[in-house]
């Protein structure tokens, strides 16, 4: 077992490159919903019992589904209206069950990437090339259905292994979501090409804060307005990266979905915004501030005498 | 023969244990701080290292990596603390000029030396904690293994406090039976792992005396919000009732009290939590009977009158 993941270099908040939105924005900006499917029987051996409850699993299976019946049209509805484009981890056999809700994110123009199979197959235990199939399935079933290149990875239920990550850029993956260490992009090391991770946040996602913690909508969104005013003030130092990770099915519900209405006009209310996708921040990251951030030497006063 | 259950050794007047004795926080000898301040505010900031591989017997930390193995996600998010949550912490205590006690894993001194460098710089004290967050000591570790554990832990801190470690807290204030005297033993002056008390008092132990050290474990963040789930606002509000409180005790007993903080890098230093703690500290300084202090200060003020007393 490795007693660390090694993936990244120690990079202090006050010893790293400055980042530079377009626009000179403060902050980049995107919004991740999960859209995903989940199996009424799905195989055992996974690692650990997917479903609560014994299968099947009526009430947890139909919560979820919830979200897919219901609630990710009006998340479309409340990002349509502010004018932001989504950036939807998917669980790629979405597209067989329910093609109108991937159609639908197509003609929003959202971006879709990676979030493997279903979300009731979990990687941990897979050898590489059996990851290396569901990556390949992932993304081509994505690209089959949307007709574009799927650019980012999220592993269902943030299972992993050990090298998932080396396996990615092989399929063209430019970045990965499945890691937290920061608010900006951060260079993961891989046996080769390019990888990054894209700053995602289980701190104020809508499923961990009001579907486990029980923290009602209007709770939320103060918590998320905060975290968003910080960084904001931040970033007129150093762009930083808010993501607003979403779930249909817990935000999407009737009692909360003005939580995300307020939410978005909140954001959108401020001038030095970058309203992106996780895309077209790992692009631009990547253009211009990868090479650098790998360069990167900490400062002498780091060194110890 | 009576049953093991219906006979009992150590019933007797005190505690069944032989470290300290009962003696109430009120009946005890008062003690004053610089300036007849009420309030001691000793901010504690503990930096911690959360390995991939950390064994779940005999039971994980809270914050320790509760997915499957190997859980990049939790590993990652604890290293959000030291990456960014830190500095925003500093930059918080430097507003309002305060030097915290930072209780530092031994694995974190090697892992983000920038961090430490800035506690040093401005004259933190430092306290060992341990290794790192998959080494929490406990009833089955064996007493040559323990006191090995607890001199890696304060060599590796020494070194960057200038050979000055007075203080110790146990990972996930975890004690074996033999860490009290080891810690004696080890010429340790305080401990901060027992939660029984609003103020420092003596413990005995066969290798020499210590201090213990009442740091907050009811209103810590990680209580509050992880443990308890409660949002920053009620976090703010227990934490000014125990402010308020204390400081109302100072004035009646005579004495003065201690408001133990612990601010958590992968806690509070999250961007919607930060400026709580830039509220509360506003509102504490409102106040005014405060003294900023550090663990050591607190320890060394304390004994001086008690030796007195």
């Amino acid at each position: 077992m490795l007693r660390e993941a090694n993936r990244y270099d120690y990079l202090p908040l006050i010893d790293r490159p400055q980042i530079r939105w377009p626009n000179s924005a403060r902050v980049a900006f995107w919004v991740g919903p999960n859209i995903e499917f989940y199996e009424l029987n799905p195989p055992d051996g996974q690692g650990r019992p997917i479903w609560p409850r014994p299968y099947p699993d009526v009430l947890n299976y139909s919560l979820r589904d919830y979200g897919n019946r219901s609630g990710v049209w009006r998340v479309m509805e409340a990002l349509e209206r502010v004018g932001v484009r989504a950036s939807v981890s998917l669980n790629a056999a979405m597209c067989d069950h329910m093609p109108d809700i991937v159609e639908e994110c197509v003609k929003l123009k959202w971006e879709l990437f990676s979030h493997g199979i279903y979300n009731t197959r979990l990687i941990y235990g897979l050898s590489e090339d059996e990851i290396r199939q569901v990556i390949r399935d992932s993304v081509e079933t994505i690209k089959k259905y949307s007709g574009r290149n799927v650019d980012g990875w999220l592993a269902p239920a943030i299972s992993s292994t050990e090298t998932f990550l080396d396996l990615l850029p092989e399929f063209g993956i430019k970045y990965t979501i499945d890691m937290a260490p920061d608010d900006q992009p951060v260079p993961i090391k891989v046996r080769r090409g390019r990888l990054i991770a894209v700053p995602y946040s289980t701190e104020i996602n809508d499923i961990r804060v009001m579907g486990v913690r029980g923290y009602s909508a209007d709770q939320w969104a103060a918590m998320v307005k905060a975290s968003f005013d910080q960084l904001y003030e931040e970033g007129q130092h150093n762009g930083m990266v808010a993501c607003l990770p979403l779930h249909p099915f817990v935000v999407g519900q009737p009692h909360r979905i003005a939580a995300l209405h307020d939410v978005l006009k909140h954001v959108t209310s401020h001038a030095d915004v970058w309203l992106a996708t996780a895309g077209e921040i790992a692009d631009w990251y990547l253009q211009h501030h990868y090479d650098e951030a790998v360069g990167h030497r900490p400062s002498e006063r780091a060194v110890r005498q | 023969m009576t049953s093991p259950r219906l006979t009992y050794p150590l019933r007797r007047r005190g505690l069944d244990h032989n470290w300290f004795s009962h003696e109430p926080t009120i009946k005890r000898p008062r003690v004053s701080w610089p300036d007849g301040k009420a309030i001691a505010l000793w901010i504690t900031v503990p930096v911690e290292f959360f390995p991939l591989d950390a064994p779940a017997q005999p039971f994980r930390p809270l914050g320790g990596l509760m997915l499957g193995y190997p859980d990049l996600w939790n590993s990652s998010s604890r290293d959000y603390g030291a990456r960014i949550g830190i500095y925003r912490i500093i930059r918080v205590l430097d507003s309002f000029k305060l030097r915290a006690t930072a209780a530092v894993n031994a694995a974190a001194v090697e892992k983000y030396p920038r961090a430490i460098d800035e506690m040093a710089v401005r004259r933190w004290e430092f306290v060992a904690n341990g290794l790192d967050m998959g080494h929490v000591h406990h009833g089955g570790l064996g007493i040559e293994d323990e006191r090995d554990l607890i001199r890696q832990a304060r060599d590796a801190v020494s070194e960057v406090a200038g050979g000055q470690v007075h203080g110790w807290h146990s990972p996930a204030r975890s004690n074996s039976q033999n860490t009290l005297m080891l810690l004696a033993e080890q010429g340790f002056a305080y401990v901060t792992d027992w939660a029984n008390d609003d103020m420092p008092y003596t413990v005995t132990t066969p290798a020499g005396q210590l201090c213990a050290m009442p740091l907050t474990y009811e209103w810590s963040d990680r209580n509050l919000l992880v443990q308890h789930n409660l949002t920053v606002e009620e976090y703010e509000a227990q934490v000014m009732l125990a402010f308020h409180r204390l400081h109302d005790e100072a004035r009646q007993y005579g004495s003065g009290r201690i408001l133990s903080l612990s601010v958590s890098p992968w806690i509070l230093g999250y961007p919607h939590r930060i400026k709580a703690l830039e509220r509360v500290l506003t509102r504490i300084s409102e106040v005014g009977s405060v003294w900023h202090a550090t663990g050591i200060q607190i320890t060394d003020t304390f004994k001086a009158q008690i030796a007195h007393s």
